[in-house]
Protein backbone atom coordinates (compact mmCIF):
# COMPACT_ATOMS: atom_id res chain seq x y z
CA UNK A 1 0.00 0.00 0.00
CA UNK A 2 1.48 3.34 -1.05
CA UNK A 3 1.33 6.51 1.08
CA UNK A 4 -1.53 7.92 -0.92
CA UNK A 5 -3.68 5.25 -0.10
CA UNK A 6 -2.29 5.48 4.05
CA UNK A 7 -3.04 9.16 4.15
CA UNK A 8 -6.80 8.75 3.05
CA UNK A 9 -7.31 6.06 5.61
CA UNK A 10 -5.90 8.05 7.97
CA UNK A 11 -7.98 10.96 6.82
CA UNK A 12 -11.25 8.75 6.99
CA UNK A 13 -10.37 7.44 10.23
CA UNK A 14 -9.91 10.83 12.10
CA UNK A 15 -12.85 11.94 10.38
CA UNK A 16 -14.87 9.18 11.72
CA UNK A 17 -13.32 9.78 14.41
CA UNK A 18 -14.66 13.26 14.57
CA UNK A 19 -17.74 12.73 13.05
CA UNK A 20 -19.99 15.84 15.05
CA UNK A 21 -18.90 18.80 12.76
CA UNK A 22 -21.21 20.77 14.10
CA UNK A 23 -19.08 20.57 17.32
CA UNK A 24 -16.58 22.09 16.22
CA UNK A 25 -18.79 25.22 15.56
CA UNK A 26 -21.19 25.18 18.56
CA UNK A 27 -18.31 24.15 21.40
CA UNK A 28 -20.80 21.43 22.33
CA UNK A 29 -19.56 18.11 22.75
CA UNK A 30 -21.46 14.67 21.43
CA UNK A 31 -23.42 13.14 23.88
CA UNK A 32 -24.16 9.67 22.16
CA UNK A 33 -24.68 6.21 22.79
CA UNK A 34 -21.48 5.59 20.85
CA UNK A 35 -19.11 8.43 23.34
CA UNK A 36 -19.50 4.82 25.47
CA UNK A 37 -17.17 3.27 22.87
CA UNK A 38 -13.32 3.86 22.91
CA UNK A 39 -11.75 4.52 19.98
CA UNK A 40 -8.45 2.87 19.10
CA UNK A 41 -6.35 6.11 19.04
CA UNK A 42 -5.14 8.67 20.75
CA UNK A 43 -8.59 11.01 19.77
CA UNK A 44 -10.27 13.03 23.42
CA UNK A 45 -13.36 12.73 24.15
CA UNK A 46 -14.03 16.17 25.25
CA UNK A 47 -12.92 17.59 21.66
CA UNK A 48 -16.00 18.56 19.80
CA UNK A 49 -16.07 16.33 16.64
CA UNK A 50 -15.39 13.26 19.03
CA UNK A 51 -17.80 10.81 18.92
CA UNK A 52 -16.09 7.84 20.88
CA UNK A 53 -13.72 7.39 24.06
CA UNK A 54 -10.22 8.04 24.02
CA UNK A 55 -9.03 5.17 25.93
CA UNK A 56 -6.60 6.36 28.27
CA UNK A 57 -8.95 8.90 29.02
CA UNK A 58 -11.68 5.95 29.68
CA UNK A 59 -9.83 4.72 32.48
CA UNK A 60 -10.29 8.02 34.64
CA UNK A 61 -13.64 6.57 35.04
CA UNK A 62 -12.16 4.21 37.54
CA UNK A 63 -10.02 6.71 39.75
CA UNK A 64 -10.02 6.76 43.15
CA UNK A 65 -12.31 3.53 42.86
CA UNK A 66 -12.50 2.05 46.42
CA UNK A 67 -12.39 -1.26 46.38
CA UNK A 68 -9.53 -0.42 43.00
CA UNK A 69 -11.98 -1.25 39.83
CA UNK A 70 -10.33 -3.44 36.91
CA UNK A 71 -11.21 -1.32 34.23
CA UNK A 72 -11.88 -4.70 31.58
CA UNK A 73 -13.97 -2.93 29.27
CA UNK A 74 -11.96 -0.60 28.44
CA UNK A 75 -8.53 -3.32 28.84
CA UNK A 76 -10.63 -5.39 26.83
CA UNK A 77 -11.01 -3.25 24.01
CA UNK A 78 -7.06 -2.05 24.03
CA UNK A 79 -6.43 -5.99 23.57
CA UNK A 80 -9.00 -6.29 21.31
CA UNK A 81 -7.60 -3.39 18.90
CA UNK A 82 -3.90 -4.62 19.55
CA UNK A 83 -3.69 -8.55 18.64
CA UNK A 84 -5.70 -7.15 15.77
CA UNK A 85 -3.38 -4.54 14.48
CA UNK A 86 -0.77 -3.22 16.94
CA UNK A 87 1.10 -1.08 15.91
CA UNK A 88 -0.65 0.03 12.48
CA UNK A 89 -3.40 1.36 15.10
CA UNK A 90 -0.88 4.20 15.28
CA UNK A 91 0.08 3.89 11.49
CA UNK A 92 -3.48 4.16 10.03
CA UNK A 93 -5.91 4.86 13.36
CA UNK A 94 -4.77 7.20 15.24
CA UNK A 95 -5.33 10.92 14.34
CA UNK A 96 -2.79 12.28 16.65
CA UNK A 97 0.12 10.45 14.80
CA UNK A 98 -1.61 11.76 11.45
CA UNK A 99 -1.66 15.43 12.65
CA UNK A 100 2.34 14.63 13.15
CA UNK A 101 2.78 13.18 9.88
CA UNK A 102 0.93 15.85 8.36
CA UNK A 103 3.39 18.75 10.28
CA UNK A 104 6.97 16.74 9.41
CA UNK A 105 5.59 17.36 5.70
CA UNK A 106 6.17 21.07 6.21
CA UNK A 107 8.99 22.34 5.05
CA UNK A 108 11.67 22.80 7.78
CA UNK A 109 15.16 23.52 7.68
CA UNK A 110 16.38 20.56 10.09
CA UNK A 111 14.68 17.10 10.04
CA UNK A 112 16.51 14.93 12.23
CA UNK A 113 16.22 11.29 11.87
CA UNK A 114 18.97 10.17 14.35
CA UNK A 115 20.28 11.63 17.18
CA UNK A 116 21.99 10.48 20.26
CA UNK A 117 19.32 10.12 22.53
CA UNK A 118 16.86 8.97 20.51
CA UNK A 119 16.71 5.13 21.80
CA UNK A 120 17.23 6.48 25.17
CA UNK A 121 14.12 8.60 24.28
CA UNK A 122 11.85 5.92 23.11
CA UNK A 123 11.92 3.92 26.59
CA UNK A 124 9.78 6.95 28.19
CA UNK A 125 6.64 5.79 26.57
CA UNK A 126 6.93 2.87 29.07
CA UNK A 127 7.44 4.84 32.12
CA UNK A 128 4.75 6.82 31.10
CA UNK A 129 2.16 4.50 30.46
CA UNK A 130 3.68 2.95 34.11
CA UNK A 131 3.28 6.14 36.05
CA UNK A 132 1.21 8.41 34.64
CA UNK A 133 -1.88 5.60 33.20
CA UNK A 134 -1.51 2.73 35.08
CA UNK A 135 0.11 3.77 39.00
CA UNK A 136 -3.34 6.24 39.09
CA UNK A 137 -5.29 3.68 38.88
CA UNK A 138 -3.95 1.93 41.80
CA UNK A 139 -3.24 4.51 44.04
CA UNK A 140 -6.39 7.12 43.02
CA UNK A 141 -4.19 9.74 42.00
CA UNK A 142 -5.24 11.95 39.63
CA UNK A 143 -5.18 11.20 35.65
CA UNK A 144 -1.81 12.52 35.55
CA UNK A 145 -1.02 11.58 31.57
CA UNK A 146 -4.43 13.64 30.87
CA UNK A 147 -3.84 16.68 32.92
CA UNK A 148 -0.09 17.05 32.50
CA UNK A 149 0.84 15.77 29.44
CA UNK A 150 -1.67 14.74 26.87
CA UNK A 151 -1.72 16.95 23.68
CA UNK A 152 -4.89 15.66 22.13
CA UNK A 153 -6.61 17.05 25.30
CA UNK A 154 -5.10 20.67 24.72
CA UNK A 155 -6.04 20.57 21.22
CA UNK A 156 -9.71 19.85 22.14
CA UNK A 157 -9.40 22.86 24.46
CA UNK A 158 -8.26 24.67 21.80
CA UNK A 159 -10.58 24.00 19.93
CA UNK A 160 -13.53 24.60 22.58
CA UNK A 161 -12.40 27.79 23.26
CA UNK A 162 -12.25 28.86 19.76
CA UNK A 163 -16.02 27.77 19.97
CA UNK A 164 -17.26 28.61 22.93
CA UNK A 165 -16.03 32.21 24.52
CA UNK A 166 -17.49 31.39 28.08
CA UNK A 167 -14.88 28.72 28.29
CA UNK A 168 -11.71 30.80 27.99
CA UNK A 169 -11.81 32.85 31.32
CA UNK A 170 -11.38 29.04 32.89
CA UNK A 171 -8.19 28.76 31.26
CA UNK A 172 -5.11 28.63 34.15
CA UNK A 173 -1.48 27.40 34.66
CA UNK A 174 -1.92 23.92 33.50
CA UNK A 175 -3.77 25.19 30.47
CA UNK A 176 -0.42 27.64 29.98
CA UNK A 177 1.57 24.29 30.59
CA UNK A 178 -0.36 21.45 28.17
CA UNK A 179 -0.08 24.73 25.69
CA UNK A 180 3.46 24.51 26.25
CA UNK A 181 3.58 20.32 25.73
CA UNK A 182 1.29 20.73 22.45
CA UNK A 183 3.46 23.49 21.48
CA UNK A 184 6.51 21.25 22.06
CA UNK A 185 4.84 18.30 19.85
CA UNK A 186 4.09 20.51 16.93
CA UNK A 187 7.34 22.06 16.94
CA UNK A 188 9.13 19.09 17.33
CA UNK A 189 6.91 16.98 14.89
CA UNK A 190 8.13 19.86 12.04
CA UNK A 191 11.74 18.23 12.62
CA UNK A 192 10.61 14.61 13.69
CA UNK A 193 8.50 11.96 12.31
CA UNK A 194 5.59 11.66 14.71
CA UNK A 195 7.81 12.57 18.26
CA UNK A 196 5.00 12.26 20.69
CA UNK A 197 4.09 8.55 18.98
CA UNK A 198 8.13 7.68 19.52
CA UNK A 199 8.85 8.94 23.01
CA UNK A 200 5.52 9.54 25.23
CA UNK A 201 2.50 7.92 23.96
CA UNK A 202 1.31 5.40 25.87
CA UNK A 203 -0.79 3.71 23.48
CA UNK A 204 2.46 3.02 21.52
CA UNK A 205 3.78 1.47 24.36
CA UNK A 206 0.74 -0.62 24.40
CA UNK A 207 0.26 -1.57 20.93
CA UNK A 208 4.29 -1.93 20.79
CA UNK A 209 3.47 -4.76 22.87
CA UNK A 210 1.25 -6.78 20.85
CA UNK A 211 3.52 -5.90 17.27
CA UNK A 212 5.34 -9.06 17.35
CA UNK A 213 2.32 -11.67 17.34
CA UNK A 214 -0.54 -9.36 16.16
CA UNK A 215 -2.78 -10.63 13.37
CA UNK A 216 -1.48 -7.71 11.45
CA UNK A 217 2.37 -8.37 11.33
CA UNK A 218 5.49 -7.73 9.43
CA UNK A 219 7.48 -10.72 7.49
CA UNK A 220 11.07 -11.16 5.68
CA UNK A 221 11.82 -13.67 3.54
CA UNK A 222 15.21 -14.52 4.89
CA UNK A 223 15.77 -16.50 1.18
CA UNK A 224 14.55 -13.16 -0.36
CA UNK A 225 16.68 -10.84 1.81
CA UNK A 226 20.00 -9.51 0.30
CA UNK A 227 20.93 -7.62 3.15
CA UNK A 228 21.17 -3.91 1.28
CA UNK A 229 20.25 -1.84 4.58
CA UNK A 230 17.85 -0.11 2.31
CA UNK A 231 14.43 -0.82 4.66
CA UNK A 232 16.61 0.20 7.72
CA UNK A 233 17.62 3.46 5.87
CA UNK A 234 14.09 4.69 4.66
CA UNK A 235 12.48 3.54 8.39
CA UNK A 236 11.02 7.28 9.82
CA UNK A 237 10.62 4.58 13.04
CA UNK A 238 14.18 3.61 13.61
CA UNK A 239 13.87 0.03 13.10
CA UNK A 240 15.93 -2.59 11.10
CA UNK A 241 12.94 -4.76 8.98
CA UNK A 242 15.48 -6.96 7.80
CA UNK A 243 16.57 -8.00 11.37
CA UNK A 244 12.64 -7.82 12.95
CA UNK A 245 9.75 -6.90 11.00
CA UNK A 246 7.76 -7.00 13.78
CA UNK A 247 10.04 -4.13 16.35
CA UNK A 248 7.76 -2.68 19.00
CA UNK A 249 7.95 1.03 16.56
CA UNK A 250 6.68 -0.41 13.47
CA UNK A 251 3.58 1.58 12.99
CA UNK A 252 3.30 -0.58 9.80
CA UNK A 253 3.53 2.55 7.02
CA UNK A 254 5.32 0.02 4.50
CA UNK A 255 7.98 2.50 3.90
CA UNK A 256 10.17 -0.58 4.07
CA UNK A 257 8.24 -2.55 1.94
CA UNK A 258 8.25 -0.50 -0.77
CA UNK A 259 12.15 0.27 -0.25
CA UNK A 260 12.81 -3.05 -0.76
CA UNK A 261 14.82 -3.84 -4.48
CA UNK A 262 13.42 -8.08 -4.07
CA UNK A 263 9.68 -8.00 -2.34
CA UNK A 264 11.77 -9.65 0.70
CA UNK A 265 9.36 -7.86 3.11
CA UNK A 266 5.62 -8.43 3.29
CA UNK A 267 2.93 -6.48 5.58
CA UNK A 268 -0.67 -7.44 5.98
CA UNK A 269 -2.81 -9.84 8.03
CA UNK A 270 -1.43 -13.24 8.96
CA UNK A 271 -4.47 -15.54 10.06
CA UNK A 272 -2.52 -18.50 10.95
CA UNK B 1 2.14 -20.06 16.71
CA UNK B 2 2.30 -16.44 16.51
CA UNK B 3 -1.47 -16.35 15.19
CA UNK B 4 -2.47 -18.80 17.66
CA UNK B 5 -1.10 -16.28 20.15
CA UNK B 6 -3.14 -13.26 18.49
CA UNK B 7 -6.11 -15.61 18.56
CA UNK B 8 -6.23 -16.23 22.11
CA UNK B 9 -5.45 -12.56 23.07
CA UNK B 10 -8.48 -11.69 20.94
CA UNK B 11 -10.58 -14.57 23.38
CA UNK B 12 -9.17 -13.02 26.44
CA UNK B 13 -10.70 -9.27 24.85
CA UNK B 14 -13.52 -10.16 23.98
CA UNK B 15 -14.00 -12.23 27.71
CA UNK B 16 -12.24 -8.86 29.36
CA UNK B 17 -14.95 -6.71 27.78
CA UNK B 18 -18.14 -8.92 28.46
CA UNK B 19 -17.14 -8.88 32.09
CA UNK B 20 -16.59 -4.87 31.45
CA UNK B 21 -19.59 -4.91 30.09
CA UNK B 22 -21.37 -7.38 32.72
CA UNK B 23 -20.28 -5.05 35.50
CA UNK B 24 -21.45 -1.97 33.93
CA UNK B 25 -18.29 -0.27 32.75
CA UNK B 26 -19.90 1.03 29.74
CA UNK B 27 -22.12 3.09 31.22
CA UNK B 28 -19.40 4.57 33.76
CA UNK B 29 -17.30 5.38 30.48
CA UNK B 30 -20.30 7.02 28.86
CA UNK B 31 -20.65 9.28 32.02
CA UNK B 32 -17.23 10.21 31.82
CA UNK B 33 -16.89 10.90 28.51
CA UNK B 34 -20.07 12.98 28.07
CA UNK B 35 -19.27 15.80 29.84
CA UNK B 36 -15.94 18.17 29.25
CA UNK B 37 -13.03 16.59 30.95
CA UNK B 38 -11.91 19.65 32.62
CA UNK B 39 -8.48 17.96 33.26
CA UNK B 40 -7.83 16.81 29.79
CA UNK B 41 -8.82 19.90 28.27
CA UNK B 42 -6.42 21.74 30.76
CA UNK B 43 -9.08 23.33 32.98
CA UNK B 44 -9.16 21.39 36.07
Amino acid sequence: MDNKKRFTIQALAALVQNANLKGFFTGRIYTGAAKGVCVPGLNCYSCPGAVGACPIGSLQSFLGARPVRIPYYVVGLLVFFGALLGRAVCGFLCPMGWLQELLHRVPFPKKLRDFKADRALRKLKYLVLALLVVLPLFFALTPFFCKYLCPAGTLAGVLLTLADAAVRPLLGGIFAWKAAVLLATVVLSLMIWRPFCKYLCPLGAVYGFFNRFALCRGETDADKCVRCGKCAAVCRMGADPSKDPNDPECVRCGDCVRACPTGAIRMGFRMK
Amino acid sequence: MRARLAWLWLLAAAALTGAGLAAGQYAAVLHKAVRICLECVGIG
